[in-house]
């Protein structure tokens, strides 16, 4: 495989860079506090000095939108972690287990795919109650069952193909057919969904924190961010503005992601 | 097909009931019921025989399998039980909120589907022409950009634009369907991509079927291939995503209730979730699950008569 950079390639690594590095390391973006502002400089406009403006208690908007993805993007990433780590054992037992294992697991999936994913993540929270974490689990066990379908379709596509008839015929056993064959084959059209998927946790996580479940204030969080400055819309529209469009940013990133995995040749 | 249609609707069914049962799960079978946190509040002042009374009334206190029979029974009769925070049947809150958010979906689904049909038309019409081709191009990645944007803060600014800055729509004193105007067509733009994409994606397939070459070379004009010919013909497949689309809106209607303060399903389950108020989240994931499975039922059985290849092929398709 070819490992010289490519424009396409570089295009789709310098939105993720600069992602990872507002995460780990925020300090690199931004040298002002995201927790305490000055109250004297309230509600000031887009600036030289605060390049997003500040908020009601004059905290710098742009430090908080950088130090707000942590916050958004690993629980997006637990999320889809624990959607592959449930999926993957009932994909793979879906796809070699008898048609009994099956047809259950089939049901099951379709049960949970017709409930709307956002009344299926707000009734988890009902059940373990709101923050950071909890958000992520609840958004991570709400995308499972897709996950699931796909990865059985997967499974039974590779059980079909020749060479996996070949390696049980060589008297490959069981295990190492899964782990040699069934598994990597299965694996790039999950790794796209699972990019794909991580736009759809940063919306939903983002939309639950929005409904005031996530991390309480004053945490920079993107979602929480706008909710805090819906009461200042008609003033200082930069408090929503911009975490809002850091959402978007980080969705467009995520697509672009399982856009470059499929494409793969 | 009497047959096909017969299965699909059981599966239906099954799947409702599954639904039913999960949420049941999830809801009702907590430590720490419902009833108990509500009125475990020392500022109420209940004392515990209060508490196991009002936990009898509510039928807390039995074990999970008798709740579950009784919910399921009454739910069988149409009872959906009562709600805990407001004392009233949940069926009357129901029948209270849903207008606003039938109204609110209406709007929304034909936003979508317009602005779909749009961006698809002008897709076609310019991807012909050697310097539109570009235009094409960007309008087909609108939909990639458009899924991305979160309602909510699209919402906002909506809000911030139309109502505030250019005063087109008032934010409050609305009724009927006025007040769900705006907050339609600002949910009808992450709505379209789902349509948008199959619609483009369905509407090239049928452009490079001869017979579009046949009405071209007979000189029928662009604009009447387009609507008379290619548009009709990539509709069918477009319908298959609507049962997406309507959990797209479900769930798009939650927020949006949200930000424009409207009362409807949405808002209600948002107020059941803030105050654990099981009976009227179950009974709105009943609706969803039942709108779910019927539009999923009807597209089935409208499919075949919109193109009789898929009625064939649907009938051979394993389960």
């Amino acid at each position: 495989m070819p490992h010289h950079i490519t424009p396409t390639r570089l295009a789709v690594a310098l939105p993720i860079i600069v992602l990872a590095l507002a995460a780990f390391w925020p300090a690199l973006f931004s040298s002002q506090n995201p927790l305490t502002g000055q109250p004297s400089e309230y509600l000031t406009a887009p600036s030289a000095h605060h390049w997003f403006g500040t908020d009601q208690f004059g905290r710098d908007v742009f430090a908080r939108v950088i130090y707000g993805s942590f916050s958004t993007l690993s629980s997006a990433v637990l999320a889809v972690s624990v959607s592959l780590l449930l999926a993957i054992p009932a994909g793979l037992l879906a796809g070699l287990g008898s048609p009994r294992v099956e047809r259950a697991i089939r049901a099951c999936a379709d049960i949970v795919l017709s409930i709307p994913e956002i009344f299926l993540s707000l009734s988890i929270i009902t059940l373990i109650g709101p923050g950071a974490i909890h958000v992520a689990l609840a958004v991570g066990i709400s995308q499972t069952a897709g996950f699931v379908r796909m990865i059985h379709t997967e499974v039974a596509r590779v059980q079909a193909t020749e060479y996996m008839e070949a390696a049980i015929g060589i008297g490959g056993t069981f295990s190492q057919v899964v782990l040699r064959h069934v598994l990597p084959n299965s694996l790039t059209p999950a790794l796209a969904l699972a990019s794909l998927r991580l736009g759809t946790a940063i919306l939903a996580i983002s939309t639950i924190c929005f409904l005031g479940y996530g991390p309480p204030p004053p945490t920079p969080e993107w979602g929480l961010m706008i909710t805090e400055g819906r009461d200042y819309l008609s003033t200082a529209w930069w408090i929503t503005t911009f975490p809002g469009l850091a959402i978007i940013f980080s969705a467009w990133t995520a697509s672009l992601v399982s856009h470059a995995i499929r494409s793969k040749p | 097909m009497i047959r096909y249609l017969f299965t699909r609707f059981l599966h239906a069914l099954f799947v409702l009931w599954g639904a039913f049962t999960l949420s049941f799960v999830l809801l009702q079978v907590m430590p720490g019921d419902a009833v108990l946190v509500k009125f475990q509040d020392p500022e109420l002042g209940l004392s515990p025989q209060q508490i196991a009374d009002m936990r009898a009334t509510y039928g807390a206190d039995e074990s999970a399998i008798t709740q579950y029979a009784h919910v399921l029974g009454r739910t069988l009769h149409g009872n959906l039980g009562y709600s805990i925070e407001t004392g009233l049947p949940v069926g009357q809150m129901l029948h209270a909120a849903y207008p606003t958010t039938l109204r609110l979906a209406i709007v929304s689904f034909t936003g979508a589907l317009a602005f779909a049909a749009i961006c698809c038309a002008l897709a076609i019409l310019l991807s012909g022409n050697p310097v539109g081709r570009y235009l094409a191009a960007a309008i087909g990645a609108i939909p990639g950009i458009t899924s991305g944007i979160p309602v909510f803060w699209l919402e906002i600014v909506a809000i911030q634009l139309v109502s505030f800055h250019w005063k087109l729509i008032p934010v409050v004193g609305l009724s009927g369907w006025s007040a769900v105007l705006l907050p339609g067509l600002a949910l009808a733009i992450p709505i379209s991509a789902p349509l948008a994409q199959v619609f483009m994606a369905a509407a090239h397939r049928v452009e490079a079927l001869p017979f579009i070459d046949v009405l071209r070379a007979r000189g029928v004009s662009p604009l009447r291939i387009l609507y008379a010919h290619i548009l009709p013909n990539a509709l069918p497949p477009t319908l298959t995503v609507s049962g997406l689309v309507f959990g797209e809106i479900l769930a798009g209607a939650v927020v949006t209730e949200t930000v424009f303060g409207l009362d409807g399903l949405g808002q209600l389950a948002q107020q059941a979730v803030a105050s654990q108020d099981v009976a009227v989240l179950q009974a709105i994931i009943l609706i969803s699950v039942s709108g779910f499975v019927s539009i999923g039922f009807a597209s089935e059985i409208i499919q075949p008569l919109l193109d009789p290849r898929i009625g064939r092929s649907a009938r051979q398709r394993k389960y």
